[in-house]
């Protein structure tokens, strides 16, 4: 086992920052839902649209990181492993087999995780964002010279964005449980915390050969 | 030491950055203060008429009055003969309709029915002298009555059932000298007292606006900035703005909030947005009928009981009339939740001798919708009761009730409605089959005055709530915190505890797996 550095300083800001504006907009976006009662609806209402526009800023500035540090690439999904991954979690972790892939710096998402993630950035995100802007610029009128979007039943476009927050609210779920799968329940969070992993030291250089190897 | 203060700097950024995104401080309404200020200032008369030669002396009739008026202020009475009040209808284009001529002349309200063959009585708010009955001279400047408005003395009555002239008690010389811009007890002498009593018919309009404190009407407070009725509803060249559609029809001539607050007047841009689909009045107004309880139901069915043979009446433990042999029963209430309807400024009315299409009858009808643009929604009063209808016809009938002697067929002297029925349309020229029977009618009033002071207007969750919402009955949109679809709840539950059930036994199976492949490890340790 090796300490090694696994998630940089803005890696462990933006996820944790996204964690936690995520978790208050579900509890401002399901009390304007009248599902629960916290902040008061018009509160509610107010820091919902705050915390969405900072959420967005941070969408802005992660995207910005990912292309500029080239991680963007580690959420290609490579299907070789993938039911491999998929058949540890079903069946392989309660044999004590050993995980099928290998964590490191340059490919720490096993192929199940890359799947999700990309999933989760290409419609869970955009479902969201998208929804959610047009909720919040949805005008039905013009006496304000306000932006009309008329068009689009607000029904739709609510039941949408719930939509995208129930399914928000599973993913959060599963991945808050999945981050005990690590070596020790716990290893995983405090790797995101501290940025540092305990992994088995590999040859990265063997498995990106690997893989492109696999790919092309 | 860079580990420390790096998250520490951030954390204060971020500290910084909350405070100032969550806290707003309240921004002076420098738009609000501009009109407190500019209303602050009251007119002062110009003239005083005492001065005038031509008001000192006795009048013999109230006509001359008129002419003394008239005297100086020689084009006034055409503009007063050109208003509703004087002509007692207007022309105006009414969707599905046409041009049509409409009004107090032939209009049927939800109190005391029509005007037609009451005139005598109902003359009593007409701006004018001997409306006896339909042959009133609309074109006789002498018969403008100039005083009710304009007097301010205090001591100008018309007379009951005296056919618009005033109380014989009046001393017309006094009140001719004491005339100016027409106050609050001007207007609400007719306009508090409409349907035969104070507040019967608005609900947001009644004497207790002459001395209201703040939470009762922030623009008439006598505590507040006291603005009185023509501060708002000016009459240049005595053209009075705004309608009520009671019996106005059209969307001209309206007043409206926004005329002086602006569409944006809250410095909170989420509350501005409202202002496209939410009228003023609706936030602003949360209850009517503040001081004194409004009539919300009369019926005419159960008018001409008798008690050992005599007309009578009942009280409730309130003081208020409950029954009247002449007028039937009524229901009051005070400090009323208004309701809710979408309206886009048009209306159509029941007119004398249209056929009854649906019932129970709107006798006037507020057009709108939600997928209408030019629809807001806008808090009501509504009146319902019933009222006498020809089922062969299939017309509501104008009864005539009033008369100054029995024996004239009129139901307040006689209590035979055949009688009345007959009588009343006769003098409409409307056919009466003979029968008549009694339909449930609605009046729709909308509410405009009793604007509370801010800190009592709706709060968001008066509406965006999920059960019996202020706006429960409107459910053509889609109102966040009321409204979900399509089962996304259940759905969405599912998901959730979907996720949170196949995690946990996931986690039990790894828990039980574990303690197994222990077990086997020890054995193997062991050995």
């Amino acid at each position: 086992m090796q300490r090694i550095y696994i998630y940089k300083q803005f890696e462990r800001f933006w996820h944790w920052t996204q964690a936690i504006l995520v978790l208050f907009l579900a509890m401002t976006g399901f009390e304007v839902h009248d599902s629960i009662h916290l902040f008061g609806y018009e509160n509610a209402v107010v820091y919902h649209r705050i915390a969405a526009w900072m959420l967005l800023g941070l969408i802005v500035f992660s995207i910005f990181w990912h292309v500029t540090t080239g991680e963007w690439r580690q959420y290609i999904p490579s299907f070789s492993k993938l039911s491999a991954q998929i058949r540890y979690y079903t069946i392989g972790m309660f044999k004590g087999e050993a995980h099928p892939t290998h964590k490191t710096a340059r490919n720490k998402l096993n192929p199940l995780q890359a799947v999700t993630y990309l999933g989760f950035k290409l419609v869970m995100a955009p479902l969201i964002v998208v929804t959610g802007m047009v909720y919040m610029f949805y005008r039905t009128i013009d006496a304000n010279d306000m932006v009309v979007v008329s068009e689009i039943p607000l029904a739709w476009i609510a039941w949408l964005h719930t939509f995208g927050a129930y399914l928000l609210m599973m993913f959060v779920v599963i991945h808050v449980y999945m981050t005990t799968t690590g070596s020790t329940p716990l290893s995983n969070i405090k790797a995101m915390l501290t940025g540092y992993e305990e992994l088995e030291p590999v040859d990265e250089n063997s498995i990106i050969k690997n893989k492109e190897a696999h790919e092309a | 030491m860079k580990k420390v203060i790096l998250p520490a700097a951030l954390l204060l950024v971020l500290l910084i950055l909350a405070v100032h995104l969550f806290h707003r401080p309240e921004l002076p309404n420098l738009s609000h203060l501009q009109l407190q200020q500019q209303f602050s200032v009251k007119p002062v008369a110009s003239v005083d008429h005492t001065q005038f030669e031509q008001l000192q002396k006795a009048f013999a009739t109230p006509q001359d009055v008129t002419e003394a008026c008239i005297d100086c202020h020689n084009e006034r009475h055409k503009e007063v003969m050109a208003s509703s009040h004087w002509n007692w209808e207007r022309i105006s284009y009414v969707e599905g309709r046409g041009i049509e001529r409409m009004g107090k002349q032939n209009v049927i309200n939800n109190f005391c029915i029509g005007t037609s063959s009451n005139e005598q009585s109902c003359a009593k708010c007409h701006i004018g002298f001997g409306m006896s009955n339909n042959l009133f001279d609309f074109n006789n400047a002498r018969n403008v009555d100039c005083m009710v408005c304009h007097d301010h003395s205090e001591a100008y009555i018309k007379g009951t059932s005296a056919a618009g002239y005033p109380d014989r008690s009046v001393n017309l010389s006094q009140v001719a000298q004491s005339v100016g811009r027409p106050g609050n007890i001007n207007c609400g002498a007719c306009h508090f007292s409409g349907g035969g009593g104070n507040n019967v018919k608005h609900g947001d309009l009644e004497m207790a606006l002459l001395e209201a404190d703040r939470s009762v009407d922030v623009h008439m407070a006598a505590n507040g900035i006291n603005m009185t009725c023509v501060d708002c509803h000016e009459a240049e060249n005595h053209k009075m703005k705004g309608t009520l559609y009671s019996v106005s029809s059209t969307h001209v001539n309206r007043l409206q909030c926004s005329d002086c607050h602006s569409t944006t007047p809250h410095n909170d841009r989420m509350l501005d947005v409202h202002t496209g689909k939410i009228a003023c009045q609706t936030c602003h107004i949360p209850e009517y009928a503040k001081v004194n309880a409004t009539k919300m139901a009369w019926r005419w069915s159960e008018a001409g009981h008798l008690k050992d043979g005599e007309p009578y009446s009942v009280m409730d433990s309130m003081g208020r009339e409950v029954y009247l042999s002449i007028k039937g029963s009524f229901e009051w209430a005070s400090n009323v939740k208004p309701e809710y309807v979408w309206f886009n400024g048009h209306a159509t009315h029941y007119i004398l001798g249209d056929e009854v299409d649906t019932i129970p009858l709107q006798v006037n009808r507020l057009l709108g919708a939600a997928n209408d643009r030019d629809s807001k929604i806008y808090p009501v009063k509504v009146h319902r009761g019933d009222q006498i209808y020809d089922p062969n016809t299939k017309m509501l009938i104008q009864p005539k009730l009033w008369s100054d002697a029995k024996g004239d067929s009129a139901f307040w002297q006689d209590l035979d409605w055949h009688e009345a029925a007959t009588a009343g349309m006769l003098e409409v020229g409307l056919p009466y089959s003979g029968e008549y029977e009694f339909i449930p009618t609605e009046m729709y009033w909308p509410v405009n005055h009793m604007v509370s002071p801010k800190a009592e207007s709706l709060s968001c969750a008066e509406c965006h709530t999920r059960d019996n919402g202020r706006l429960a009955g409107l459910t053509d949109f889609y109102l966040p915190g009321r409204d979900r679809h399509a089962g996304i709840d259940i759905l969405g539950k599912l998901m959730i505890f979907g996720a949170l059930i196949g995690v946990m036994i996931h986690a039990m199976a790894r828990f039980i797996m574990a303690i197994r492949n222990k077990e086997i490890e020890s054995e193997d340790i062991n050995y």
